[in-house]
């Protein structure tokens, strides 16, 4: 599979000279094993040296902050572990957090393949969890129906969302950036709505105790059942977002669609005279990453990680932005992004501990902000230097 | 081959001038107006321009001659201060300078008429002239400034002319204009004729003629097209792979010299005559087979064909065509007549205000994604990077781009033939790259636009359109490629070759159709074609 780094190519833009057409094909055998490997092999050691440099300065810069603010960055550092994997049964937490920011970032890879720019997982997120609490808390049934039932129908909410984007960019060419953000706003406003009427998702008054804006809890039984693995209890959808980060590489990498979804990404013009319509599968691309948001808002609903079982106001918690940022930092690439997503759901439980050594729990964003930098700067360095070599190539061509 | 150079240039066969063995000061006998002494500039490991010495004298005009990525561009642009050099100097007038970006370059009285306009097509032409300068905008003397040297030049244009209406001649001659207006004592023109037809392509030596004789400027004139070296130029500097290989008199060499300095070894056949712009101008086609081919049937019929833009502008206006079986048909016309949309329509990228496309007589949905490609019409475009190729995806994944469809079971792609049919096309049209799974973006231009006949050839199409499919590849890939679109049509493949170039459309159609601002205004047999009639069409004119 792909390795999360695109810097064992880089080195073919600078090779090709402006004459090639009169040289020997280069396909022969020797010249795969010659210089080419030995500078993969070399520019595959510099990207892990770059990351690592680029961490240990951010965690570096993180400590000195934390040193400068008054407190104790050991302290701080020893908390965030023992917050996300090193306390007992943390590390179930930590998988609860991870599974919607998976999904979340899948849904993500998916639009940017296709070249859409999404940026609106959290309204996404937060009109499935609203479908999820209506369809949840309505429909009566035996359990694992009703689970079912709330799920498919965040998925659907979620994908509806996004497909206002979807057709406003395909009707009316309204760039989907803008439709995206601007329609996470309006999913809070809505289900601040929905919130507060009883015949949409309010509780009635004997089950909320005095609250304004909060629904009826999920019926136990319509709850995502736990697993409970080496003393940690997380929901069994975490296997599910694994699967389906296993099923979504296989379909990008693999098959057709994921083929045509990402010519129609690089190169519209082209993809639509090979017969990729860019209507349909940018729009399935919009609809589908919006479902993804969606089904994380289920999951998370009937999951128990966030909000007890209830859906109140705020209650995507900034998880759709965060999937955003880790399809962001995994380079939109599957496997790179189950570890991110590991790592900052772990930034997130641990944040949880911080607050015992005397120090602000919001200094884990700072955490979170220096590595999500520490993450992209190595990418868009090697960026910059395979756009100049390519460059250079096509200048001396011209 | 650079010794040689050296000797031919200290000692030069007229001997008219005291150029003795100084570098860089090589054909001078007027005064030196710019000279390069030993510029290098390097990508990478690419080096693009290779201890070059160059020199421009005023009151001549200088030929800059080679292939494409001979380092013509690069060299210019140094010149102009676009590009900055690694090594070397750079002196006007004598005096050594080093410019930081263009407006330092034409501080020093230089100035470049590119290939590519920067003009601004919604604004007046005296708009554009005025474009970029500093302080009060002054309408009626930039109006009076642009008259007077338009009237001086003989480059006639109405200064309250939007630039979006004129014909692409006239939009060159504004350009001409802008950088005259500075008084520039140094003009630089990067293949200014691309986009001319043949008279207006006389015209321009005329003024340059001008420009040069009876102003003292010096010009350097680039250009990959031979003729119009010989033509209009007074000496001429050779490069190849970035180093100069020659620097002689025009008049001491011929054509077959020049071509042969160029590529690097004897030209003889024909096609490549053809492609350097060395073909006689009365040119008879008597060399070539005329098959008789009334009666194949017709494979591609266009009917009607109308495209409007939003704004009520026709790209193409009623046009129709046919193409027969194993006949190629040579569009030929100066760019920007239609030549694009009509491409664009059979690769399904726009849709028809009105007409049909049939492709053996079936009528094809146009502007529907893969419909044209799905009938039968394989398409190499005038620009690959905007509609041939991802450039991002591999060699073999753009080769099997359209037909991705064929090695796929149940929606999952049959890696292995995907690997093995590239592997397969490779070899057979000679693509020179590290493997199928090499991105295409490392390809050379050349082998990319082998990618793109691969593609379009391997799924033996009933029609392939040929757009301009030669434009910016170097001799032998010109070559290589002319003699694959002669292959296709013996194998009954109906080619629509759609070229600028005239040489190319003489050298390879059957027939000949003349488009011009959407229509087709004029058809002939190959054996008919003239140059003089041609040339009037191109410009518009029924003949």
């Amino acid at each position: 599979m792909t390795t999360g780094f695109e810097s064992a190519d880089i080195d073919h833009g600078a090779a090709s000279s402006p004459d090639m057409s009169e040289q020997p094909p280069r396909s022969g055998g020797s010249g795969r094993l010659g210089p080419t490997g030995l500078a993969r092999i070399i520019s595959a050691g510099e990207v892990v040296g770059l990351y690592a440099l680029c961490i240990v300065a951010a965690l570096l810069l993180s400590a000195l902050i934390v040193q400068l603010t008054g407190g104790d960055s050991l302290a701080v550092f020893s908390a965030l572990l023992d917050g996300s994997i090193r306390g007992p049964g943390r590390i179930g937490e930590t998988l609860g957090v991870m599974g919607p920011l998976l999904i979340v970032a899948l849904g993500a890879i998916i639009s940017n393949r296709a070249g859409l720019v999404n940026i609106g997982q959290e309204g996404q997120l937060f009109i499935g969890a609203a479908f999820a609490t209506y369809v949840g808390t309505r429909i009566g049934g035996p359990g694992p129906v009703v689970i079912l039932a709330l799920l498919v129908s965040s998925a659907i909410g979620g994908a509806l969302w996004a497909g206002i984007a979807a057709a406003l960019k395909y009707r009316r060419n309204v760039p989907e950036v803008l439709t995206t953000l601007l329609l996470v706003t309006v999913a809070a406003q809505l289900a601040g709505y929905g919130l507060k009427n009883q015949w949409l998702l309010l509780a009635p008054p004997e089950g909320r105790a005095n609250r304004q804006q909060i629904s009826q809890q999920l019926d136990p039984d319509s709850r995502i059942p736990l697993v409970t693995m080496f003393g940690n209890q997380f929901p069994i959808s975490v296997f599910f977002a694994l699967g389906g980060a296993a099923l979504v590489a296989f379909l990008l990498a693999r098959t057709v669609w994921g083929f045509r979804l990402r010519a129609l990404g690089h190169n519209e013009r082209t993809a639509q005279r090979a017969g990729v319509a860019a209507s349909r599968y940018g729009a399935g691309a919009l609809l589908l990453g919006g479902g993804f948001a969606g089904l994380a808002g289920g999951i998370m609903l009937a999951g128990g990680d966030f909000g007890n079982y209830t859906l109140v106001p705020g209650f995507p918690a900034e998880i759709g932005w965060t999937g955003l940022l880790v399809a962001l930092v995994g380079r939109q690439r599957v496997f790179a992004t189950i570890i991110v997503a590991f790592i900052f759901a772990g930034l997130r439980t641990g944040s949880g501990f911080v607050a015992a050594t005397g120090v602000e729990r919001r200094i884990t964003d700072v955490v979170q902000g220096l590595l999500v930098l520490a993450l992209l700067i190595p990418p868009a360095l090697l960026f910059l230097r395979q756009r100049r070599r390519a460059m250079a190539a096509r200048e001396s061509r011209t | 081959m650079a010794d040689e150079a050296h000797d031919e240039v200290n000692h030069p066969k007229s001997g008219t001038g005291p150029s003795g063995p100084v570098p860089g000061g090589l054909l001078a006998t007027g005064r030196v107006a710019i000279r390069l002494d030993q510029v290098s500039k390097r990508y990478g490991a690419v080096t693009a321009c290779d201890e070059v010495n160059l020199t421009l004298t005023a009151g001549r005009i200088h030929g800059v001659l080679g292939e494409n990525g001979a380092g013509k561009s690069t060299l210019m642009k140094i010149m102009i201060g676009l590009v900055l050099p690694d090594e070397g100097t750079i002196s006007v007038d004598g005096h050594r300078v080093r410019f930081v970006d263009p407006t330092d370059a034409a501080r020093y009285g230089i100035g470049m008429v590119h290939q590519h306009f920067s003009l601004v097509e919604p604004l007046r032409v005296w708009e554009n002239v005025a474009l970029g300068d500093e302080g009060r905008l002054d309408p009626s003397a930039t109006r009076d400034r642009v008259k007077e040297i338009s009237d001086r030049y003989g480059l006639a244009v109405d200064p309250d002319a939007v630039v979006g209406d004129l014909p692409v001649g006239m939009r060159q001659r504004v350009e001409i204009i802008k950088c005259l207006r500075r008084d520039p004592s140094i003009l630089i023109f990067d293949e200014p004729t691309s986009v001319l037809t043949p008279a207006e392509s006389e015209q321009l030596f005329d003024t340059l003629r001008h420009v040069v004789l009876e102003e003292g400027r010096a010009v350097a004139l680039v250009s990959h097209k031979l003729d119009e070296i010989m033509r209009a130029t007074d000496e001429v500097t050779i490069m190849r792979q970035g180093a100069v290989v020659r620097q002689v008199r025009t008049s001491d060499v011929d054509a077959a010299e020049l071509a042969e300095a160029m590529v690097g070894r004897a030209v003889s056949l024909r096609s490549e005559r053809v492609a350097l712009g060395v073909v006689d101008a009365d040119f008879d086609g008597s060399d070539v087979p005329d098959t008789h081919l009334e009666p194949a049937p017709v494979v591609l019929e266009i009917d009607g064909l109308t495209v409007m833009t939003r704004d009520g502008r026709r790209l193409l206006d009623d046009l129709s065509l046919h193409v027969r079986k194993g006949e190629i048909v040579g569009i030929a016309g100066v760019e920007g007549n239609g030549q694009r949309p009509l491409a664009d329509v059979l690769s399904s990228l726009i849709v028809l205000s009105s007409g049909e496309v049939r492709v053996d007589g079936a009528s094809v949905q146009t502007g529907v994604a893969g419909a044209m490609a799905a009938a039968g019409i394989g398409v190499i475009p005038e620009d690959r990077h905007d509609s041939g190729v991802v450039l991002e995806m591999t060699v073999a994944e753009n080769l099997a781009l359209v037909g991705i469809v064929d090695i796929a079971r149940a929606g999952v792609i049959d890696r292995r033939a995907m690997s093995s049919t590239a592997e397969r096309l490779i070899d057979e049209f000679e693509i020179s790259c590290a493997g199928p799974d090499a991105p295409l973006f490392s390809l050379s231009g050349g082998n990319q636009q082998r990618v793109v006949l691969a593609r379009e050839l391997s799924r033996e199409p009933e029609v392939l359109i040929a757009a301009q499919p030669t434009r910016g590849l170097d001799v032998g890939a010109i070559e290589y490629m002319t003699n694959r679109l002669r292959q296709a049509a013996e194998a009954g493949v109906g080619i629509l070759l759609i070229s600028s170039e005239l040489e190319e459309i003489l050298d390879l159609a059957h027939r000949i159709l003349v488009i011009s601002d959407g229509r087709i205004i004029g058809e002939m047999a190959r054996g008919e074609a003239d140059l003089g009639r041609l040339g009037l069409l191109m410009g518009g004119q029924v003949a």
